[in-house]
């Protein structure tokens, strides 16, 4: 495989980012130009969206069509482009507290619609940008800037969310798990409808060190440790689930998307 | 088997040391300055974990087949 294709879609001239050193974004930004160099996508038919936060910056460094939309609103921008536009591949990429917070509804409404949209979803457990408060998908008892005591809270797992909301393909890893992430990308840049790739990231500026994590290094081997795959965790006594999170494919099938129900209910 | 050749773009590196601590191999040791320095280039493998998982692009891995 030729190692320099994915570098048309990344503006190279523009790095170094403004990630914290060891920060999964980057990681994200490489998976998904891989995929998109493997797939050899023209990139004037490609679309990065992007939310508010660290996430958000990533659309500052491709080179494919971009576009920055409202915090957690970027969904339903997204929604219009593919309605008006359906040839072009959307890839929306979202924060954790931009997606599942302030955002919540639209990502729900974009499941159950079944719009054909790529969400990945790069969850870092907290708001990093702005000092590292706690989102809805911070597990239960995390220490954050706004929870000093323990997350009070529970939490929520979209990716259950969306499979009962009616997305297409839906699936979890981690930044650790680095080919895993390229190949579902991939595959699911390549489904119909919605589809959502849920990323756990590490933030070693906040959530590493106020849960006493460690460095880059420590989380990475955290996340090693903590993710299995689902298959292996459903096996699990319910009070050994609660030690461990699970990665892999939830969801696998092929609704008919917004696109097709718009056009059949014209005729 | 396949030989390999690493290249360190300083300019992008941030020391954040996963190149380092993941490469099965243990190609890479750090320097004075804290950045990765390709000490042991003849045991890589070309297996590209340090390019994939390089969150500033500062790594690149040519490999090439020499049988």
């Amino acid at each position: 495989m030729p190692s320099d294709d994915y570098k048309q879609y990344v503006a190279m001239d523009r790095l170094p980012s403004i990630w914290c050193p060891g920060c999964g974004n980057g990681v994200a930004l490489k998976a998904l130009a891989l995929a998109f160099a493997e797939l050899e996508m023209p990139p004037d038919k490609t679309l990065l969206a992007n939310g508010i936060g660290c996430s958000g910056r990533v659309g500052d460094y491709v080179r494919c069509h971009r576009f920055h939309g409202t915090h957690g609103r970027t969904l339903a921008f997204v929604t219009g482009i593919k309605l008006v536009r359906p040839e072009i591949k959307a890839v929306c990429l979202l924060g954790d507290g931009d997606c599942s917070a302030i955002g919540m509804s639209h990502f729900v409404h974009s499941a159950r619609r079944n719009v054909d949209i790529v969400t990945i979803v790069i969850n870092n457990y907290n708001y990093g940008m702005t000092g590292g408060q706690f989102s809805p998908l911070s597990p239960y008892n995390v220490i954050t800037s706004t929870s000093r005591s323990g997350k009070a809270e529970p939490d929520i797992d979209i990716c259950k969310l969306a499979d009962l909301a009616g997305a297409n393909y839906v699936f979890r890893t981690t930044i650790y798990h680095v080919v895993e992430m390229k190949n579902y990308i991939k595959e699911a840049l390549g489904k119909k409808g919605f589809s959502l790739v849920e990323i756990v990231s590490p933030c070693p500026t906040y959530y590493a060190r106020y849960n006493k994590i460690g460095n880059i290094i420590k989380q990475l081997e955290w996340l090693k440790d903590k993710f299995i795959p689902i298959e292996e965790y459903n096996q699990m006594k319910d009070a050994e689930k609660e030690n461990f999170f699970w990665r892999g494919r939830l969801t696998n099938r092929d609704l008919p998307d917004l696109y097709q129900h718009t056009r059949r209910s014209r005729g | 088997m396949k030989k390999a050749n690493v290249a360190i773009n300083k300019d992008l590196c941030k020391k954040c040391a996963i190149c380092v601590h993941f490469c099965p191999k243990e190609v890479f040791t750090i320097d004075q300055d804290g950045y990765p320095l390709i000490s042991r280039l003849d045991k890589c493998t070309g297996c590209r974990l340090c390019f994939l998982r390089c969150p500033d692009f500062a790594l690149e891995v040519e490999t090439e087949l020499d049988d």
